[in-house]
């Protein structure tokens, strides 16, 4: 995964939003089946955010559960992977509802 | 993952046609605010692929203005997307014209074959870049005169994992599995070859050779990409091009159409 290239474009977005002042904790959502692995993310946030207005931040992650679409049943169900099934119907899950989210959630500024 | 591969990092070495392209604005956009506590928390709630995926349709509107079919041509290294792109491009001469946009991380050896069989291309050299990015290919794709071109193929870097969030602004994305490679693929990289619209099977003529079980890889592929088209075929001897082409011709049929609507 790109995580680097992902916690880059968190950063920019909190530095647009802070505006010359220090971000304290920057709050991301991830997905679960977003590919996005949070251990690596720590590790890029260290490294992206040094000598930024972010350096030192918390970094708090929201993990998001995956949940499919049935279309047979018309009801979302929750799943752990992209092959689930239905557990009503048994059809193969129509497309992933939540679960891929890559999101800046909020930050908070000193 | 990153730690291993560095992607993402240094993303100043890309180049393209073998020049460092121009930098460019961002975008301010109005958020909320609220004080509490001792700071200040500011409501972002902005997807972190937002700033591609407005570059890839802004892609997306240029090429049906050009009447152009866009391919995204993704696999593991090795899987044989040169061989393939050369081929189907070869086989449509003189019936759709076939330029390439060719990523890689470094050596421009691919767009060089691709060049030497008379086909317009511009490389891409990404530096540490893991994946090629809407913008990478909006500054190629400036370099291809797209208004004698018929189909746009982008070759993306080799690997399965970073591209898979990358929309180009490409109408197909194609996957590539060879018959080399293993069944699995499709289950061991899910969101890859769930993204997919065409899944190919390359190398089919050595298939016997390596042990390919055929009826386990379509199962998979069926699997993991249960709303895709599958082709196999193999591009070194021609067997099952003939259908790849007809469906290709077709595609881009339907796309011209639709610019003109």
């Amino acid at each position: 995964m790109h995580e680097v290239a992902i916690m880059q474009e968190a950063v920019r977005l909190a530095a647009e939003a802070a505006g010359g002042r220090r971000v304290r904790t920057l709050r991301l959502r991830i997905g679960i089946l977003s590919g996005v692995v949070p251990e690596a993310i720590r590790f890029a946030f260290d490294v992206v955010t040094r000598d930024t207005l972010a350096a030192g931040a918390a970094l708090e992650i929201e993990s998001v559960p995956a949940v499919a679409w049935c279309a047979a049943c018309a009801a979302e169900f929750p799943t752990a992977d992209f092959f689930s099934e239905c557990p009503r119907c048994r059809t193969v899950n129509g497309g992933l509802r939540r679960g891929r989210e890559m999101e800046i959630a909020s930050v908070e500024l000193e | 993952m990153c730690r291993e591969c560095g992607c993402g990092l240094g993303g100043g070495d890309v180049k393209i046609g073998g020049h460092a392209p121009a930098g460019h604005g961002h975008e301010h956009h109005g958020r909320d605010r609220r004080h509490h506590g001792h700071g200040e928390t500011v409501i972002l709630n902005r997807s972190l692929k937002e700033k591609n995926d407005r570059l890839a349709e802004r892609n997306r509107g240029f090429f049906r203005a050009k009447k152009l079919l866009v391919l995204n041509v993704v696999s593991s290294p090795g899987s044989g997307k040169t061989t393939f792109i050369r081929e189907t491009a070869a086989q449509l001469a003189g019936k759709l014209r076939v330029g390439v946009v060719v990523g890689d991380l470094a050596t421009d050896n691919d767009a060089a074959r691709l060049r030497t069989a008379g086909i317009p291309v511009v490389p891409i050299t990404t530096g540490t870049v893991c994946h090629l990015d809407a913008d990478m290919v909006a500054k190629a794709a400036a370099q291809l005169d797209l208004d004698q071109l018929d189909v746009l193929v982008i070759e993306n870097v080799g690997n399965l994992v970073c591209p898979a969030d990358y929309d180009l602004g490409e109408d197909l994305r194609v996957v590539l599995l060879s018959t080399t490679e293993g069944e699995d693929k499709p289950l061991k990289y899910p969101p890859m070859f769930h993204s997919a619209h065409v899944a190919v099977v390359t190398k089919s003529d050595i298939a016997a050779a390596v042990g390919f079980n055929r009826d386990l890889a379509l199962a998979n592929l069926n699997r993991g990409s249960h709303h895709a088209e599958i082709f196999e075929l193999s591009a070194k001897t021609g067997a099952g091009m003939k259908v790849w082409l007809e469906f290709l011709a077709q595609q881009q049929a339907q796309a011209a159409k639709k610019s003109r609507a």
